[in-house]
């Protein structure tokens, strides 16, 4: 692929770069990511792989915009109050950068139709927020050889680990082995969070995925970055393996997606 | 005992368990917490028997959700 002159200046401050170069920043226009939830998480994260140059975005989220959205889903404006997330972020995707074709699901993903859908993608995005997503997205995942950056978010802490199946990398249920019983789950209206968190996590899972991409430094896998933004604390929490894992242990009896029963929260 | 929990130094007169010592670290929801006892995650129904002893090294992690209801029900 050949660069346009606008192509080169668009990404100049990329192409500088020893670790990008034109080959990098040529590998990041013929990649794929897809971003499920188009949120907190999702709407950084989506802002600055657009910017990027990914050349493919996939967008999933059935929900509208609500006001309350607006204070940290940076992508939705005043206007999008109404409309379907993934129509107003995939607008402003288009009008940031016309080299990034979007992809836009407003669909629900369950067992029946995750594994279809990323399948299409080179790196997923976990921006939801609810624990049966979350864990269908790693068992899924996990089970595609999908890479994919988990992350959350709560009040002022947020953490974020990424999960590489082909290279044997802990997966997120290593870690949290099972959703929580929905009645420990606080309702997140009341839980609450800082607009500018959900920006920090967002932004550091677009940084894993271009990483991912373009294969260089070293990925948050191992590791379950913990961020408190109240102390400006980044702590990277060491984690393993865990042979009893259900989905990627010695003996997983998790063979088929579950759709785990949960009250969502909005977050 | 010295031990260590989320990174910091903290003594406790006697040894105690994981449930015990949840308790006095004021984790008010330890349902929505992992635990990781010298690197490994510890299964939830040891909570109750496991002892904290002299020099182990304990993580709380926490169940976090946020980013966006994508609809998955
Ligand atoms: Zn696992």
């Amino acid at each position: 692929m050949d660069f346009t002159e606008e192509q080169l200046e668009r990404y100049s401050r990329h192409i500088i770069l020893q670790e990008v170069g034109v080959e990098g920043q040529q590998k990041l226009l013929e990649s794929s990511v897809l971003i499920i939830g188009a949120g907190g998480l999702g709407t950084p994260a989506a802002q600055f792989l657009a910017a990027a140059g990914v050349g493919k975005i996939g967008l999933v989220d059935a929900d509208q915009v609500e006001l309350s959205n607006l204070q940290r889903q940076v992508l939705h404006h005043t206007p999008d109050v109404g409309r379907l997330k993934v129509e107003s972020a995939k607008n402003k995707i288009n009008s940031m950068n016309p080299d990034v074709e979007v992809k836009t699901y407003r669909d629900y993903l369950y067992s029946g139709n995750i594994k279809e859908v990323i399948r299409e993608y080179d790196f997923i995005i976990d921006g939801t927020d609810n624990f049966p997503a979350k864990f269908l997205i790693n068992d899924a995942a996990v089970m595609e050889d999908k890479p994919f950056s988990h992350a959350g978010i709560i009040k002022f802490t947020g953490q974020t680990m990424t999960v590489v199946p082909s290279e044997d990398t802990p997966c997120y249920r290593c870690v949290f082995i099972d959703p929580p019983p929905p009645g420990a789950v606080p309702s997140c209206k009341e839980a609450g969070v800082l607009g500018v968190l959900a920006g920090v996590v967002g932004a550091l899972q677009a940084t894993e995925a271009i990483k991912y991409l373009l294969d260089k430094g070293d990925l948050l896998t191992g590791n379950l970055l913990n961020y408190d933004a109240l102390s400006m604390d980044f702590r990277k929490i060491e984690v393993k393996k865990n042979p009893d894992c259900g989905v990627c242990g010695e003996d997983p009896e998790i063979t088929e997606l579950i759709d785990y029963e949960q009250g969502a929260c909005e977050l | 005992m010295k031990i260590q929990v989320n990174g910091k130094k903290v003594e406790y007169e006697n040894e105690l368990t994981v449930k015990e010592l949840l308790k006095e670290e004021d984790v008010d929801m330890p349902e929505m917490v992992s635990v990781e006892l010298n690197g490994e995650i510890l299964a939830k129904d040891k909570f109750d028997s496991q002892l904290i002893k002299d020099g182990d090294q304990v993580e709380f992690l926490y169940f976090m959700g946020g980013g966006s209801n994508d609809g998955l029900h």
